[in-house]
């Protein structure tokens, strides 16, 4: 953050509890202690579906970033039968959880290493969402001149072009299409939407007394906007994200069944029912279980962002 | 409080000794241009404090206080808008100054309470937090330092158990309490002049007090300047060495504190007195309202601006505006053509009662009730039950 620049000069940075993001030290592990409280209050809170859902994300993220470490689970891009050891459109077995599919790769193994694309690519947008459209959208809302008017007729121009075309586009004329890129591509269609609400509420904070009483203490613009705009922009970038996240959720789903997304044989949902749709009618399975887990996926997304935002229009009524 | 006419003084704050002139405000005119026309919020105020004074600004909503008080901090930054007239403050006219010139003397040697703690402080940021970041912006201290000044400021503004609080969010604290933490974090650099705009309005009336009395102490102690704009006169009898009535944008009456509760000249200020409620009177006594509504400010009237509410108005009032002059003492100085008090005054009343003039009977309708409330239980009742 921005406290390194207002750093004495004399002062080393290297103590261990003073380190620059400000938030470890000592009173910090309070906070700490107690965010995990109200979460262990709020997850308590939950109704049960929701409960269920944001057990089954949990579950899904972990399995993601922990797909490595999952004793027993297969090679998902291992082809058994080419070797003699494995047998295509298999049903469940005791080494094959929920089966094979058409060229003997365990569904199982799939499923996690393609909910690994999925969230990265949902989370990475998001973040890179948050960290552009926050930055341009604070910045216009607060500073307002001819920036402004650049910035959001840029945006408004932006939005009206098809980001599922324009990912499509220009992934082809890349010719590449690995996670690293399909993310840095999606993230020039990200940023407008997220410019604008941080825009709007940078606006409706810039207005509050907190930041005239900054100035009139002396705090210059930039630190302004560093300290009271964006920490008070983040939390409408927040809750906006959690409703995005199911979106691009699915938007990179549709490229992978459109062949446009990760290159094969890299696992992701949508390339799995793209590939399972050939032998549909032999074995339905490997296009079932990749839907049902974006469908759920998608789902718990949703119901949860549905019972923050009712939380949060709770809490806003009683402050 | 005459303007002199001596040379500008620019000693350095630090020469400047008690009693000296801190500020002095010369013909402030600020004017925000609206798509309706010009909003004349400030027009013509001047006055000079010295070190350690304390001056309140009284009049209603709208009158233009805290734009008076923006204007010369620097802190009317709307669009359209034209500020002139000359601020000195320490020999420096701030209207001239640019905005990194402001910005040094922000916090360090001016800075403002606002009038509502809610809004007042960063949601999102933990209260301590917000004091150190005041702190270290101006003073060359490491964290933990600041963190120390910090404990202590917040002691000193009698927030319990301070070193707890020090971790909270803004929400989890009282509006008094919050209240508490903007002047820790306004005191938090020392600065030689206060702005406190409305600093109670937002709070409960015990609270009021507190907070009223903690600023005064603040003052005092530091030999700080403040200048506290209020709506209430109540709030500073009793508290400022000097005050100043203003009404659509003018000084309307200026005097020291205590004269102008004693000794009344303008019928704008006497009707905000009459509109205090006394505990001496019974209960459910009808507020004493002043009639009509404050000018809007777009379209003042001719002549002077409280003539279509005052009781005492005259021919002359609704043509000539009366210019801020003497009476009595020096130091006591009222717009007014026909001062409470004077002969002209009592005949002015006398022949718009004769006239029926609605705001004038509604003065001697309060008045003969106000005579009458101890004899006769004069009280409506039925319409509040």
């Amino acid at each position: 953050m921005s406290e390194s620049s207002v750093r004495p000069s004399g002062q080393t940075s290297g103590a261990p509890f003073e380190t620059s993001s400000g938030r470890l030290r000592p009173g910090g592990r309070a906070w700490t202690r107690s965010t995990a409280r109200a979460f262990q209050g709020a997850v308590g809170k939950m109704p049960w579906l929701t409960k269920i859902c944001f057990l089954w994300l949990i579950l899904v993220i972990l399995a993601a970033a922990l797909a490595d470490l999952i004793p027993g689970l297969a090679d998902p891009n291992y082809q058994g039968f080419v070797f003699g050891d494995g047998k295509t459109n298999e049903g469940p077995t005791a080494s094959h959880w929920l089966g094979t599919d058409n060229v003997s790769r365990d569904i199982l193994a799939r499923l996690i290493y393609g909910a690994r694309v999925s969230l990265i690519f949902a989370f990475s947008l998001v973040a890179a969402g948050i960290i552009i459209g926050g930055t341009l959208g604070s910045i216009a809302g607060y500073f307002r001149g001819p920036l402004e008017t650049f910035l959001m007729a840029l945006v408004d121009t932006w939005l009206s072009f098809p980001a599922l075309i324009g990912l499509v586009f220009v992934t082809t004329m890349l010719g590449m299409r690995n996670l690293l890129v399909l993310v840095l591509v999606g993230s020039i269609f990200v940023w407008p939407s997220y410019t604008r609400i941080a825009r709007a509420t940078a606006l409706s904070v810039s207005g509050q007394d907190f930041v005239t009483a900054a100035r009139a203490i002396g705090t210059s613009r930039r630190q302004i906007l560093v300290r009271e705009i964006f920490p008070n922009v983040l939390p409408a970038m927040l809750a906006y994200s959690l409703v995005g996240l199911p979106v691009l959720i699915i938007l990179e789903s549709t490229l992978s069944f459109l062949g446009l997304g990760v290159e094969i044989p890299t696992a992701s949902w949508g390339g799995m029912i793209n590939q399972a749709r050939q032998d549909l009618l032999i074995n339905i399975w490997p296009a079932v279980w990749p839907a049902a887990m974006l469908f759920m996926t998608v789902y718990s997304f949703n119901n949860l962002a549905d019972w923050v935002r009712k939380q949060a229009a709770a809490r806003s009524a009683a402050i | 409080m005459a303007i002199s006419q001596e040379p500008v003084d620019t000693s350095t704050p630090s020469e400047s000794m008690e009693g000296s002139e801190i500020l002095r405000v010369e013909d402030l005119h600020t004017s925000f241009f609206l798509p309706i026309g010009e909003l004349q919020a400030v027009r013509g105020v001047s006055f000079t404090l010295k070190r350690g004074q304390s001056l309140g600004i009284v009049g209603e909503s709208g009158s233009g206080k805290t734009v008076l008080a923006r204007s010369i901090m620097g802190l009317t930054l709307a669009k359209h808008v034209e500020i002139s007239g000359k601020a000195f403050f320490n020999g420096r006219d701030l209207l001239t100054l640019s905005r990194r010139e402001m910005r040094s003397l922000w916090g360090t040697e001016i800075a403002m309470i606002f009038q509502d703690p809610m809004t007042s402080l960063n949601p999102m940021v933990k209260i301590g937090r917000q004091v150190i970041e005041h702190l270290r912006q101006h003073k060359n201290v490491d964290r933990r330092e600041a963190k120390q000044i910090a404990l202590d400021l917040l002691n000193e503004v009698r927030i319990p158990e301070a070193e707890s609080r020090i971790d909270r969010l803004p929400h989890e604290l009282s509006g008094g309490m919050r209240q508490r933490v903007s002047i820790a974090s306004a005191l938090a650099c020392e600065p030689s002049l206060l702005f406190a705009d409305e600093p109670t309005t937002a709070l409960d009336v015990t609270v009021q007090h507190q907070i009223l009395n903690l600023l005064s102490r603040e003052q005092r102690q530091r030999n700080m300047t403040m200048v506290l704009v209020t709506h209430d006169l109540g709030v500073i009898a009793g508290r400022t060495d000097e005050t100043l009535v203003m009404y659509a944008g003018k000084v309307v009456e200026q005097a020291p504190t205590a004269e102008i509760f004693d000794n009344t000249q303008h019928p704008y200020t006497e009707a905000l007195m009459r509109s205090i409620p006394r505990t001496s009177q019974p209960s459910h006594t009808p507020l004493a309202a002043i009639t009509g509504r404050p000018p809007v400010a777009t379209h003042l009237p001719k002549g002077c601006a409280f003539s279509p509410r005052c009781p005492y108005v005259q021919p002359r009032c609704h043509e000539e505006d009366p210019s801020l002059v003497s009476i009595g003492t020096s130091e006591h100085k009222a717009a007014c053509w026909y001062p409470v008090g004077s002969d002209a005054n009592r005949e002015a009343f006398e022949r718009n009662l004769s006239d029926r003039l609605p705001q004038t009977l509604a003065v001697a309708e309060a008045l003969d009730a106000d005579q009458g409330s101890e004899t006769s239980a004069d009280v409506p009742d039925g319409e509040l039950t």
